[in-house]
């Protein structure tokens, strides 16, 4: 790790294909910023990220990377982390990825604390696949496969966050872009599962859930004279909870959490074993006796 | 006096077979005695028949024989389903006070000898222990030295205190006792011992030990009969190598946990049987298209759907060489005896790690949950070679890259291996994707590149060929007309039902198979053999297939798909029937 590192560093030589003014240009940054300010640099840090647009993240920045199948990145994240707990593990997707598909391993991931960072980029809509729903759709939301609106609650995952135990629970908006870098690099240096949604708009398919709406929208619980506390759990509940509006900045961080990884007793990498069987392994041959 | 002893406990599930089976099977390996076990359990937890057979001799056994010498029933049941295999010198231990047995008579020519079990065991401390009552009655009724069933019972309740084991081993004395005094017994049966010291293993803790030794240091898996118990055995020990193991929530997540796992540089595996294997196939075309070196062992059960979960088969073979989407190389590889379990995965890692590609390593239930003696050393830890293929690191990593310093996993190369740079080597930082993509791993859809990438993955399996000895294990006799080939654990019950077929002259040349893909060719075999039999443990043949496709030549098939695994005299009553030899049929 070298201090000259910056965050372009972390940027690809490859030209992102979003479509001009996606909100995910504005996450990648933040991103890229948070883990330059954290003091990592491309060979330690392994970025895994889903399908969709927002998938497409692993491809615009410079680092391990892993591009996977729809909904697993997570389970992906783990093991890295857990063979390798010397790098920095951050995962990224969309709300269709992390909460449809994935909504299982999202719930999993939370519960178990692996010391990396999750960051989902909630369009509520599906990009890549040209404008369907996703489980963060608002009801009456009118998509092409859902003409009359979708008949279908939203999810909240904060909410499921918060049940499943999370312990850094945060919302960020993707054009502050200030605080959006600042609120993932609060989740890097989290001890524990750092789970960001972050508001990151679909130009194109999603004319609801716009800048303009989420600019006018969102509340920073971080403003003075918001005076939230991140450690008081029924004051974070009530601001989860409350759907009228929408919230950014740490929402709930429970500083006591020991990662899995560490509780597992995992502190070293996996790469370096022996060139044969360990000395001992024929004491594993005796228990047989 | 027969050479071998078919010994069973049956009863119901919840009486504790397994464990009172285990004990005994144990004390034999201890007195140097070879062991071969098998067991015939519900799924179910509590009720349901279950079984636990024993065969022993001082010479090597492969299989199971239709014959039961002595039979612990702690229940009618238990009888009913043996009654083939007594004979007029079987003896059946049983309680005549247990409600079940009330009216219990020996059938046939059997002897029944009524030991009050459970009253014994209770004057020694404590009912549970009545099987153990049992075992002190078997080894009176086999002259086997009592001795060494304490060192089995010190080994299994040695953690719950001195008391416990010294009431066991009373239990057992008391057993004994009962039926020296009150029975009038001569019986042929007098369990001669030896001095070897044999360990005594199944074929899915052989698969967690060769992991371990092969530097596995990352498992992650979801529980499913009959692989969990590679879970549970890695666990608690793969730890004190600096290994975890990580139970997922389900199958999906396991198998992309070990793939991150492995891209992070760690040897990874993970276990699973049918209905995993295939919510694990939509990670499979990632894990193979990444160049992912990863080890999915798939221990068979009997399908489709959960189908029959505690039965064998072996249906899987094609899921493992066709299940995906699209075409990927992928290796398969099926050891065919629990100690080549071991040799297999210690191979599978080497073979996943030098292609890096995933190779399946595939069990069957019989092989993965019978238990089976062997001399320490055909487990020779110092015999164990890792090769982690090409790994670069910060010294050679600059010839791999390009000329704007970009390292490239997937460059194409003459032998289609690429070089690999684990998380954490400096300038080797790198995209993996499922999608198609460059040699720096980036997305393309230019259809040279396609090609190319298609090809070099491709390439490996010919490198493979080249380097590698995928062969075959021969046995019988090299000059026979017939050829039998089989995979998996049908080379046990084969091993003996040559000794069946020559007894009635009749020669065969038998190979038995552990590479699926890339398998040996076999077309010359078959050439000088007038007829090739394939023995497996299904109904379609998907092996049979395989050799007809390489061999362009048709051959006959046995196939069993009762749930049940081939027993040696029935196989070789299939191999005459295939010959058309017919069998003189008893009068
Ligand atoms: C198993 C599987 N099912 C469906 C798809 C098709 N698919 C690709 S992206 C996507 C939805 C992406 O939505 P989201 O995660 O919200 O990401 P966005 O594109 O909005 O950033 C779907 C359904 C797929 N790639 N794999
Ligand atoms: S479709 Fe929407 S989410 Fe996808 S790149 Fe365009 S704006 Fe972004």
């Amino acid at each position: 790790m070298s201090s000259d590192i910056r965050f372009t560093d972390f940027k690809s030589d490859k030209q992102p294909t979003w479509c001009p003014g996606c909100g995910d240009f504005g996450t990648m940054n933040g991103m890229m910023k948070a883990l330059a300010n954290t003091g990592n640099d491309p060979d330690n840090t392994f970025v895994v990220a889903g399908i969709g647009c927002s998938g497409k993240i692993g491809t615009y920045m410079h680092s391990y990377a892993l591009h996977g199948v729809h909904g697993r990145a997570l389970p992906v994240g783990t093991g890295v982390k857990m063979a390798n707990p010397d790098l920095e593990v951050m995962v990224a997707g969309g709300d269709g990825d992390g909460y449809s598909i994935g909504a299982g391993h999202f719930v999993h991931a939370v519960r178990r604390n692996v010391d990396m960072t999750y960051v989902v980029m909630d369009n509520r809509i599906y990009g890549l696949t040209k404008g369907q729903f996703s489980p963060t759709s608002r009801e009456d939301f009118e998509t092409s496969t859902s003409p009359d609106g979708t008949h279908q609650q939203p999810v909240n995952p904060l909410a499921l966050a918060l049940a499943a135990g999370g312990t850094f629970i945060a919302q960020s908006f993707s054009s502050d872009s200030q605080r959006h870098a600042e609120i993932v690099q609060e989740a890097i240096e989290h001890d524990g599962f750092g789970f960001v949604n972050v508001y990151s708009p679909c130009v194109t398919f999603n004319d609801v859930d716009t800048y303009d709406y989420f600019r006018d929208a969102i509340v920073d619980v971080g403003d003075e004279d918001f005076d939230h506390d991140p450690s008081d759990y029924d004051a974070a509940k009530d601001l989860i909870l409350d759907r009228d509006k929408e919230y950014q900045g740490v929402i709930y961080q429970d500083d006591s959490s020991v990662g899995f990884e560490e509780r597992e007793g995992v502190t070293e990498p996996m790469t370096d074993i022996p060139d044969g069987a360990p000395d001992d392994a024929m004491d594993l041959v005796r228990e047989f006796y | 006096m027969p050479e071998d002893l078919n010994w069973a406990v049956g009863g119901e599930a919840g009486d504790g077979i397994d464990s009172t089976g285990k004990i005994f099977a144990q004390a034999l390996s201890r007195a140097g005695r070879h062991v071969f076990t098998s067991k015939d359990f519900a799924s179910r937890i509590r009720g349901g028949y279950t079984a636990y057979k024993v065969r022993t001799s001082v010479d090597r056994v492969e299989s199971v024989v239709d014959r039961l010498d002595i039979l612990i029933a702690l229940t009618e049941r238990t009888v009913d389903e043996n009654l083939d295999e007594l004979h007029e010198d079987s003896i059946i231990i049983y309680d005549g006070e247990r409600t079940m047995m009330k009216d219990f008579e020996a059938p046939g020519e059997t002897t029944g000898l009524d030991v009050p079990l459970k009253a014994l065991a209770e004057d020694a401390g404590g009912a549970i222990m009545r099987n153990i009552v049992a075992l002190g009655a078997a080894c009176a009724v086999t002259g086997f030295n009592i001795e060494y069933l304490d060192e089995s019972l010190e080994k299994r309740f040695g953690d719950k205190g001195e008391a416990i084991v010294e009431n066991n081993k009373k239990a057992a004395r008391l057993g004994a006792e009962y039926v020296e005094e009150e029975f009038d017994l001569t019986t042929p049966y007098d369990l001669e011992t030896t001095d070897n010291d044999y360990v005594l293993l199944n074929g899915d803790e052989a698969i967690g030990m060769g992991a371990i030794a092969g530097g596995c240091r990352f498992y992650a898996g979801y529980p499913i009969t009959p692989a969990t118990d590679v879970m549970e055995y890695m666990k608690g020990r793969v730890e004190n190598y600096g290994g975890v193991v990580v139970q997922a929530e389900d199958e999906l997540s396991a198998i992309n946990m070990a793939l991150g796992a492995a891209r992070a540089g760690a040897r990874s595996m993970t276990a699973t049987s049918g209905p995993g294997i295939d919510l694990m196939t939509e990670t499979f075309g990632l894990i193979a298209t990444s160049e992912t070196p990863l080890v999915i062992c798939n221990v068979m059960r009997s399908g489709p759907s959960t189908g029959m979960p505690t039965k064998q088969e072996q249906g899987d073979l094609n899921a493992m060489l066709y299940g995906g989407h699209g075409e990927v190389p992928r290796f398969v590889l099926a050891p065919t005896t629990i100690a080549e379990c071991f040799h297999k995965t210690v191979e599978a890692f080497n073979l996943a790690e030098k292609y890096q590609l995933p190779v399946y390593l595939t069990a069957d239930l019989s092989l993965a949950v019978t238990e089976q003696t062997f001399e320490p050393d055909e487990f020779d830890m110092d015999a164990v070679e890792i090769d982690r293929g090409k790994v670069v690191d910060e010294d050679n990593i600059d010839e791999w890259t390009n000329e704007k310093g970009q390292f490239k996993p997937h460059a194409l190369t003459d032998d289609g291996i690429s070089p690999r740079s684990f998380p954490g080597t400096t300038d080797g930082a790198h995209m993996s994707t499922g999608l198609e993509h460059d040699e720096l791993g980036r997305r393309t859809e230019d259809t040279e590149m396609r090609v190319k990438q298609v090809e070099k993955r491709d390439r490996k399996v010919e490198t493979a060929r080249e380097r590698e000895d995928f062969d075959y294990r021969e046995f019988g006799n090299e000059d026979a007309d017939t050829l039998v080939i089989s995979w998996g654990s049908n080379e046990g019950p084969m091993l003996e039902a040559i000794d069946f077929l020559e007894e009635d002259d009749i020669d065969v040349r038998f190979l038995s198979v552990p590479y699926i893909f890339p398998r040996p060719d076999l077309s010359e075999e078959i050439e000088a053999a007038d007829e090739t039999i394939v023995v497996e443990c299904n109904a379609t043949g998907q092996f049979a297939d395989l050799v007809e496709h390489d061999a362009l030549s048709r051959v006959k098939r046995i196939n069993k798909y009762n749930g049940v695994r081939f027993n040696a005299d029935e196989l070789a009553e299939d191999i005459k029937a295939e010959l058309g030899e017919t069998t003189e049929v008893e009068a």
